[in-house]
């Protein structure tokens, strides 16, 4: 039993990563009333730099490379949520369909341009990959250090620490509490001298950066390639796990945990022996199933932000 | 006339987008090193080449014209469908599946199959349409979480059926919707008589949506579904009653793949894509039938064109995903090109 939780522990928190990443992201455009089903295509370009970035600069920096490739990805994932932050903020746009219309962008352009530099639909694979290490003493703590210590890619202990950084910025800072206010009653905000437009571009910006770096942390710790499979629906994975984590921070860490959990069952279950006759599709879909569930209230009632969705008009009641 | 009125300004709308998305798919293609005049001649050659390209086209035209109508029902009940890709899967095994398992006379059997793609994309629309009525959970995510389900179901259930293996048996030929007629018209391309499926259900989501008591309390509840029950007429039902609509449509998108094109399913590594242009189909027809007619015609034209992009041009697939996405992007900025537009207008009749 011990073992398999050795064996198991370690893929959810790899698997887990990118989605806490990405799903705080989510939690900040969707605390300020921007919905943004666009973390997919937000997360493949981020995916797509990383490794781009990665395989082009790996000489000039050396082991730097892959963690200066997830500032490239932020970067360029939050230039490119600026797309979906003026449709659906200045020019008052559906912002499902905005985000449809990101997804595929994402896609398209880092296929064509994956096609165009490389002349063949997948990057080589890099070299400089986020490397792996043991955390000094705590390693050596009894049961749990080898299950949560031994072998952990930076990423994942940066992933933890950004969805409290998050909480803390949500929730205990001025600005959370204007990025919690212009999602829930923006015409209130406004009233008391809140930048509703300001605060909402900046949320979706920060939104596309961290799904920039949830994509960057995936390609380069579990694929280390880029390919039109690489983020297989991870992005709307995140959007599961905020919406299961009730549009919290630490409830959609908790909930990519879990749906990493989800994940690391279905690849190794057939190696492990009381799992193996269950067939891999109940893991599969199991995190998709539990949201519908959540969404439904059977889960306790998760609310969203009030004001989702709707653009804000200055004057209009 | 000199001034633009509304009903001009909502054709134009849609033009301007179209314009918009493929100038910039021009711009994309120089930034790019690549010559956008030989890339869309290109892309015109693989539409209207020759007569096996133009079969081509109007076959993958076939499953676009359901994907957008299942999307447009929808809209037009003020729900909005992404799980059209879902629905559209699970039609696609379930069509498979009955053309493979059975052997019957093709009177009964191909009806059987089409009908049964259709129930299946309904049972998959059935689900958020009763969360989204009973418990006023919203559809978007729900469908979106429903597309994976299918994928990896369906996935699951091809391999138990095929013995671990990745792909169906084929279909027998009294399922099948191809036709030699047809093929032979069109110098052996693969077209089939799903087209007229298609168009057969373009004109049945009119009948429903203009010359029934339902469909005009389908569209009362979209319009306002508060004033609707008021009515007397249940909202409840109506969302209920669309999503299963719009999913039957999807699922004889599926049976399009199934029964015409490709006579079998493969397992699958992700979506097929076809439910989500079928989201730009119907934004960009409007949501009305004949929208959907010329949206259909154009996303399925492309989509099929740009295969010829890399052996004519050099010039990879995946531009025309850019230039597809590019329209969903401006449509959906509709409301900027409007207030342009009208702006113009006023300019105009100030003179």
């Amino acid at each position: 039993m011990l073992d398999v939780l050795y064996f198991i522990i370690p893929i959810t928190i790899a698997s887990a990563a990118p989605l806490i990443f990405t799903a705080i992201g989510g939690v900040f455009s969707e605390r300020s009333g921007v919905i943004n089903i666009g973390l997919e295509g937000l997360m493949i370009m981020g995916a797509f730099i990383g490794i781009l970035f990665n395989l082009f600069f790996a000489d000039t920096f050396g082991a730097w490379t892959p963690w200066i490739a997830l500032i490239v990805a932020m970067l360029v994932s939050a230039l490119f949520a600026t797309l979906h932050a003026i449709a659906s903020i200045s020019f008052r746009a559906d912002q499902v369909v905005s985000g449809v219309a990101i997804n595929m962008l994402g896609l398209a352009v880092a296929l064509f341009s994956v096609k165009m530099i490389f002349g063949k639909g997948q990057t080589d694979f890099i070299q400089q990959k986020i490397p792996r290490f043991n955390v000094p003493f705590l390693e050596d703590i009894p049961v749990i250090g080898p299950m949560f210590f031994k072998l952990v890619y930076g990423s994942s202990i940066m992933a933890i620490a950004v969805a409290f950084i998050a909480w803390f910025v949500i929730y205990k800072t001025p600005f959370g509490l204007r990025l919690r206010s212009v999602g829930e009653h923006p015409m209130a905000a406004d009233t008391m001298g809140i930048k509703v437009t300001k605060t909402r571009y900046i949320a979706v910006l920060i939104s596309g950066g961290l799904a920039g770096i949830g994509g960057a942390v995936y390609s380069q710790t579990i694929t280390n390639d880029f390919g039109h499979a690489t983020i297989n629906g991870q992005g709307f994975m995140a959007l599961a796990a905020m919406i299961f984590g009730k549009w919290h921070p630490l409830g959609a860490m908790g909930a990519a945990l879990f749906f990493g959990f989800a994940q690391a069952l279905a690849i190794s279950s057939s190696s492990i022996t009381f799992l193996e006759d269950i067939p891999a599709v109940y893991f599969h879909i199991f995190p998709y199933v539990l949201t519908i569930l959540a969404l439904a209230g059977f889960l306790g009632k998760a609310k969203a932000p009030k004001a989702l969705g709707k653009p804000y008009v200055k004057g209009n009641r | 006339m000199n001034s633009m009125s509304n009903r001009m300004i909502n054709i134009l709308v849609p033009m301007i987008s179209i314009f918009l998305g493929l100038l910039v798919g021009a711009i994309v293609m120089l930034i790019s090193d690549y010559n956008p005049i030989t890339g869309y001649m290109a892309l015109w050659n693989g539409i209207f080449g020759d007569s096996y390209a133009i079969g081509e086209t109007i076959r993958q035209i076939s499953p676009y014209l359901l994907a957008g109508l299942a999307v447009a029902f929808a809209f037009r009940t003020g729900l909005f469908n992404i799980g059209v890709e879902g629905q559209l899967i699970v039609g696609w095994f379930a069509a498979a599946y009955v053309g493979m398992a059975f052997d019957l006379p093709k009177i009964i059997h191909l009806p059987f199959a089409l009908i049964a793609a259709a129930a299946a994309g309904a049972l998959w629309g059935l689900v958020p349409g009763i969360l989204k009525a009973t418990l006023k959970v919203h559809e978007v995510i729900v469908t979106i979480m429903m597309n994976y389900i299918a994928l990896h179901v369906v996935n699951a259930l091809i391999k138990t059926l095929s013995g671990g293996g990745f792909k169906l048996e084929r279909i027998h030929e009294s399922a099948s919707l191809r036709s030699e007629f047809l093929s032979n018209l069109t110098d052996y391309s693969t077209l089939h008589y799903g087209i007229f499926v298609a168009l057969a259900m373009v004109v049945v989501m009119w009948f429903i949506l203009e010359k029934t008591k339902t469909g005009f309390e389908l569209k009362s509840v979209g319009y306002n579904d508060n004033a609707a029950s008021y009515a007397g007429m249940s909202a409840n039902k109506n969302i209920i009653l669309a999503m299963v609509i719009s999913g039957a449509f999807a699922g004889l998108g599926g049976a399009m793949e199934a029964l015409g094109t490709f006579g079998n399913m493969s397992s699958m590594g992700g979506f097929t894509g076809i439910g989500f242009d079928g989201i730009a189909v119907a934004l960009l027809g409007a949501n009305t039938p004949l929208g959907v007619i010329f949206g259909a015609t154009l996303f399925g034209s492309l989509k099929y064109g740009a295969n010829n992009m890399p052996n004519e041009a050099g010039i990879p697939v995946e531009i025309v995903s850019i230039i597809i996405a590019l329209v969903i992007f401006f449509v959906a900025c509709g409301y900027i090109i409007r207030v342009g537009l009208i702006r113009l207008r006023n300019k105009k009749e100030a003179k």
